[in-house]
């Protein structure tokens, strides 16, 4: 048995239908939408502004905080526990990890910049679209940045290689594996790698290379979304 | 020697590749070539000059810029701006600017009349006071020191604060400050715009809710051309 047709029937390098909006929460300095099929994420940011406690205080740059949240109701069914959890933790750190290479805060001392992010509804690929929401919030809250930043799941199904997994795909009944990836717009340097599952070595490159091409494709929504908030403004 | 080779070999031709007042987001590459150097909000890596924030880009002579069109108020030496005070020291008023850094306003940048030692700054100015002060010093780690010794500068007393984006000031200002010329003519408030985004108002309450609504639509507006004249026809004849 091999996984010839994905269970949503995309094409193995098709991601899931993708939109994205700029400055959805007034109240910000910078906010975003994200949606990759179910999953949607609103990212709300806010600063450079004071940081307290006081003692985590860098006088040589900002800080970046990230903070992930998926809602109570935001799964297929079971009721998510508000509040941070251990997996959140953990989320909420890779993602100022994988956003950070291309944050400059070095004009910001002792101050932070803070990200906030809330799942309303969840399908695998959350952390994926937090980051891809973040990089634009990010952008629109004109915190200076020296690229840009995407990111996407790719993986192996029962042997064959595809991109953006959906839950049912990662929950499959065969050997599966989930590699979220974050890169950079110019240079393609990887800024997140996760792998949940087993792949071979010669899967892994080939998986890789597809999620070059694939983050090119939310690029390309992040720079429609951030350009659109800005030009319709300019033609009002 | 041929010219060319004095010029260190072959070199590539220098490009631009957005246009004058084109949307770019960060990351973006906006020239090739070394002829182009890199302004405000971009950087240069090897041949390429890329935007570092989301604005505006802009050319003059071989410098591209982007002005940005969000982000936080960057305190400049010289800015007037509106702050509030938020404690009381030994020697002065630490003021709100309304970024993530505070100012310092000393007693004797504050004001002319001597005042004795151990005197009650709170009678002069008190906690949750707004003062309109002038920037005179940023240092590398955003220390900001403040002055209001000069004319303008005050403590504000009645009227109305609002809050705007900081980069839609200069469109609140205009040209000559054409704009704010006309909201104070036209709604008969005494107006100052703080280079922060802090806005004060004060007239009667009629003509201050006037120009709350014509600053409100001037800042939703601001990229529109001709606005002094389509506000001169929003505030109407008198």
């Amino acid at each position: 048995m091999t996984y010839s047709k994905r269970l949503d029937e995309r094409k193995n390098d098709e991601l899931r239908p993708m939109d994205a909006k700029a400055g959805v929460i007034p109240n910000a300095d910078g906010s975003a939408y994200f949606r990759a099929g179910k999953t949607t994420a609103y990212v709300a940011v806010y600063g450079p502004r004071e940081l307290f406690p006081k003692f985590k205080q860098d006088p040589k740059k900002g800080l970046l905080r990230c903070h992930y949240a998926m809602m109570p109701f935001s799964g297929s069914g079971e009721r998510i526990r508000p509040g941070t959890s251990r997996r959140a933790q953990e989320i909420s750190m890779v993602m100022e990890q994988a956003l950070l290479p291309v944050i400059d805060l070095s004009e910001f001392p002792n101050s932070v910049v803070d990200v906030f992010v809330q799942l309303p509804q969840t399908d695998a690929g959350t952390r994926c679209a937090a980051i891809s929401a973040a990089a634009i919030a990010l952008a629109d809250a004109g915190i200076p940045m020296k690229d840009m930043i995407s990111s996407v799941a790719v993986g192996q199904v029962d042997g064959t290689i595809v991109a953006d997994l959906s839950y049912g795909e990662e929950s499959y009944p065969a050997v599966v594996s989930d590699i979220p990836v974050a890169m950079t717009h110019n240079t393609k340097q990887i800024t997140l790698l996760q792998m949940d599952g087993e792949i071979s070595k010669e899967d892994l490159v080939k998986a890789l290379d597809a999620a070059k091409s694939a983050t090119e494709k939310v690029y390309d929504v992040q720079m429609k979304a951030l350009k659109s908030k800005f030009s319709v403004e300019n033609k009002k | 020697m041929s010219a060319r080779h004095k010029l260190g070999g072959y070199r590539k031709m220098s490009e631009l590749l957005k246009k004058e007042r084109e949307i770019v987001i960060p990351g973006e590459i906006l020239a090739q070539g070394m002829d182009f150097l890199p302004g405000e909000n971009t950087y240069r890596e090897n041949d390429n000059i890329y935007a570092k924030a989301l604005g505006l880009v802009y050319v003059s002579g071989r410098v591209i810029k982007i002005t940005s069109l969000s982000g936080p108020y960057v305190p400049m030496v010289g800015d007037r701006i509106i702050g509030k005070v938020i404690d009381i020291t030994m020697t002065g008023w630490r003021i709100d600017t309304g970024t993530a850094y505070s100012g310092l306003l000393n007693v004797k940048d504050a004001t002319t009349r001597f005042i004795k030692k151990g005197e009650d700054l709170s009678k002069i100015i008190a906690i949750g006071d707004y003062v309109i002060v002038m920037i005179t010093q940023v240092t590398s780690q955003r220390l900001i020191d403040l002055a209001m010794r000069e004319p303008g500068l005050k403590k504000i007393t009645g009227g109305r604060i609002m809050k705007i984006n900081s980069h839609k000031v200069p469109r609140i200002i205009g040209k000559q400050a054409s704009m704010v010329n006309l909201l104070r003519e036209k709604t008969g408030c005494e107006i100052t715009v703080g280079q922060n985004g802090l806005v004060w108002v004060r007239g009667t309450p009629e003509g201050e809710l006037k120009a709350e609504g014509a600053i409100k639509r001037i800042e939703e507006r601001s990229h529109e051309s001709g606005l002094t004249e389509s506000m001169d026809a929003f505030l109407g004849g008198k």
